[in-house]
């Protein structure tokens, strides 16, 4: 047929959705309650103004659920009155994912020496050091500071969340069109 | 309006924040506001004190301001307006603002606010109010600076109608409204970036058409989006619907958009819909929804939603779209731009009705209404509700009636029995299923339609939860009528528990009732009371002839159910009629227990 014949899958995937919204009070509240409030996941959420003359500010969310929940998500998310421009990176062609790590190692001699070594293999930098306490900070992909942290096994971990932007010309910027 | 310009001079210099606001509404053709004061919002009351421009209607609890409000949109297609004080006042509006969002009706509520620097202390009658209503509200606002106070209650209009309509709050510090504020006029205020779309794609509209013209078992499915999209709305679904020759049903928010006593509607739908509108729609082959939503009351069991049909869906809210029914044509568009843009594209290929091709799906169907699913057994002796609404119907008919309901039985049988021609004559609590919204939603309603005679069906038992509104209605001379079927029991608390919970009556039985009849004197109002079918007609018509609020016990048979009813969870094919359908015996278990 023609028309828009979508098929109900069942199968769950992983999304990164990137929101542009205004930068006002309780707009992150507002897409977080979404979240809560009809029971869809939230894997990671990140928040920042990326546009101090326009008030705006990017959200970034990784989000996994069927394709009719990403869906409904898509439309809750793009009908907020704050939200000016949404895009789908996942299914909107190639993206570029980064998220950072902080992690403290804590032990003698010899297991701050394994962990510098473990540091030095992955690409992470060495930024604060004590006598017993060595921490790092990581950058990479979500799978790359996962294995980082397994090799590293730190007594200490913060991380940041995913950022994420589509690869080659295509941009979320306030001077394209709401979709 | 053109009197606006009097309430102060264009320049303004010396406007505080709360004459501020007033003048906004005005502009904004504000006329009329609901509401209840208290300490936070005792400037803007101030406010209201020194002007003749819009009326200020002093209800008697914050929930019924909301619903007044509601009911003056549903009827007025403007924007209801309430202001109410912080804390208490704000958290009795919940209720009203989740109906108005479960209903896309818009309202503006302006709540008070503590002062912007006791926020966050825990202050007398303080509330956290964008936080509580951030769920139940389309968006809502807190003003902390006087120079977005003009633009705020511009923007709040603007999201509370556009796109698919809903309730907006603003709450506003006392301190905001005391301090001195810059007027903006609409016109210089620019909307940021919230403009939904309208139009529809035009490849869209052209396959629809193409399908429509090509049906062999064909329904229109239209909700109260047509509604809402106007009368020019409705007036383009009734040629399109004529000028195809195929059949419709409504919702229960969309009764109205098509006259009911053409002879292609074939009745409501879904849970206490027809017979032959629920086989329709399991047995079409294309199915044209229009400003519905596919909400779980209409659909039933999602698989064995009409499974061989080819779905158009026109709705204005992408998120409508695929929520619970998958569509193959959805078309996102206002119900309006839609309805319009599918009649040209009808014409323009001179498409005509065939009624060969759709004969046999009219003998079909006239077969399902053979059924005559909405009858039921008369009495001499006791009043059955539906005879009483079909002799309400049959009375006031020829009059400027407008109905409100509250939530229950007496709902569907009024949904089923009254007949509406016209939309914007018909506010009932849908999607939310508020009791207590009928009798606030009716003063609203009088109010926007003074010369009209507008009556509230209602249950005793959902009349009672606002009833403190007959006060507001004696006091404004409000002349509403309360038609209040009274089984004493919360009718449809009862039927559920005789289907699925063994005839186990826990708690729906009320006892010690106040005599209505009283209550109405009590309140400066007339009380008239029927126990007896041959007492039904003159008192309706001595309630008609009452220049003033009326009261009617209308006392019924205890024992009646809704007919039909598809239980919630069951297909449609798996309609249950009447015990008086030879076919068909009820069948309730404790089986549908897990239901909603």
């Amino acid at each position: 047929m023609l028309y828009e014949q979508r098929i109900a899958e069942d199968t769950t995937r992983r999304h990164t959705i990137a929101v542009l919204v205004d930068n006002e009070p309780g707009v992150l509240a507002r897409v977080i309650g979404l979240f809560s409030g009809r029971g869809y996941n939230i894997d990671s959420l990140t928040v920042a103004e990326v546009d101090r003359a326009e008030h705006l500010s990017r959200i970034t969310i990784v989000t996994s659920g069927t394709e009719q929940i990403i869906e409904q998500i898509k439309a809750l998310l793009a009908k907020q009155v704050p939200v000016r421009q949404l895009a789908d990176l996942t299914t909107e062609g190639q993206v570029v994912e980064r998220e950072m790590a902080l992690a403290k190692v804590v032990g003698d001699r010899a297991r701050l020496i394994d962990a510098l070594r473990v540091a030095d293999f992955m690409g992470a930098r060495l930024i604060d050091r004590t006598l017993e306490t060595l921490t790092f900070e990581v950058t990479g992909s979500s799978e790359d500071i996962d294995s980082f942290l397994r090799l590293l096994e730190p007594e200490e971990v913060s991380r940041a969340g995913v950022v994420a932007m589509a690869r080659g010309t295509r941009m979320l910027t306030a001077s394209e069109l709401r979709p | 309006m053109s009197d606006a310009p009097d309430l102060a001079p264009p320049v303004t210099p010396k406007l505080n924040g709360a004459e501020v606001v007033l003048r906004a509404l005005v502009d904004q053709g504000v006329e009329h506001v609901f509401g209840y004061p208290g300490g936070a919002v005792l400037p803007l009351y101030d406010a209201i004190f020194k002007q003749n421009h819009l009326q200020h209607i002093l209800v008697r609890h914050e929930q019924g301001a909301v619903h007044a409000a509601e009911g003056y949109a549903r009827t007025s297609g403007k924007v209801g307006v309430v202001l109410v004080t912080s804390g208490p006042g704000a958290t009795n509006t919940v209720t009203g603002l989740t109906d108005a969002l479960m209903d896309s009706v818009p309202i503006v509520v302006l709540t008070g606010q503590v002062p912007t620097h006791m926020i966050g202390n825990d202050a007398f009658q303080e509330a956290d109010t964008v936080g509580i209503t951030r769920p139940c509200t389309k968006h809502n606002y807190l003003v902390k600076d006087p120079e977005d106070l003009a633009r705020t209650i511009h923007e709040a209009f603007h999201v509370a109608r556009s796109g698919r309509p809903g309730p907006v709050v603003v709450d506003l510090p006392k301190d905001v409204a005391l301090g001195p504020a810059p007027y903006h006029a609409p016109e210089d205020v620019p909307h940021r970036h919230y403009q939904p779309k309208r139009t529809p794609a035009a490849d869209r509209i052209e396959q629809a058409v193409d399908l429509i013209a090509r049906a062999h078992r064909p329904i229109f499915y239209v909700g109260g989006g047509v509604i809402n999209a106007g009368p020019e709305a409705c007036e383009d679904l009734r040629t399109l619907v004529r000028a195809t020759g195929y059949p419709i049903t409504q919702t229960l928010m969309g009764l109205g958009a098509f006259p009911a006593s053409d002879p292609l509607f074939i009745g409501m739908l879904g849970m206490h819909g027809t017979y032959e509108a629920n086989m329709a729609m399991h047995g079409c082959d294309l199915m044209i929804c229009i400003g519905a939503r596919f909400d779980d009351r209409v659909t039933g069991r999602l698989d064995g939603f009409s499974p061989n049909s080819v779905k158009i869906h026109v709705d204005i809210d992408p998120s409508s779209i695929n929520k619970n029914i998958q569509v193959q044509l959805p078309i996102i568009a206002d119900c309006g731009e839609a309805l319009k843009a599918m009649l040209a594209r009808w014409r323009e290929r001179g498409h005509q009705p065939d009624p060969l091709r759709i004969a046999p799906w009219w003998e079909t169907i006239r077969g399902w209404q053979s059924r005559n699913s909405l009858g039921y057994r008369k009495s001499e002796t006791s009043i059955k509700p539906q005879h009483a609404i079909e002799r309400l119907y049959e009375l006031t008919k020829n009059e400027d009636v407008y109905i409100t309901t509250e939530v229950g039985q007496h709902q569907m049988w009024a949904a089923q029995h009254f007949k509406f021609e016209d939309p914007f004559r018909w506010m009932t609590s849908g999607g939310l299923g508020t009791m207590g919204y009928g009798l606030p939603a009716a003063m609203g309603v009088q109010l926007a339609r003074p010369g009209g005679l507008v009556i509230d069906i209602a249950g005793e038992a959902s009349w009672v939860m606002n009833m403190q509104e007959m006060s507001t209605l004696v006091q404004y001379r409000l002349p509403v009528k309360s038609f209040i079927l009274n089984n004493s029991y919360m009718g449809m608390v009862r039927q559920w528990q005789d289907f699925f919970h063994g005839n186990r009556h826990a708690e729906s039985y009320m006892d010690s009732l106040p005599d209505f009849v009283k209550l109405a004197e009590a309140f400066g109002a007339v009380g008239l009371r029927a126990t007896t079918p041959d007492e039904l007609d003159d008192v309706i018509r001595e309630m008609m002839a009452v220049d003033g609020p009326v009261i009617c016990d209308i006392v019924v048979d205890r024992a009646e159910n809704v007919y039909p009813m598809i239980p919630g969870g069951a297909a449609h094919n798996d309609i249950m009629l009447s015990p008086e359908d030879p076919d068909e015996p009820v069948r309730g278990s404790e089986d549908g227990m897990p239901l909603v």
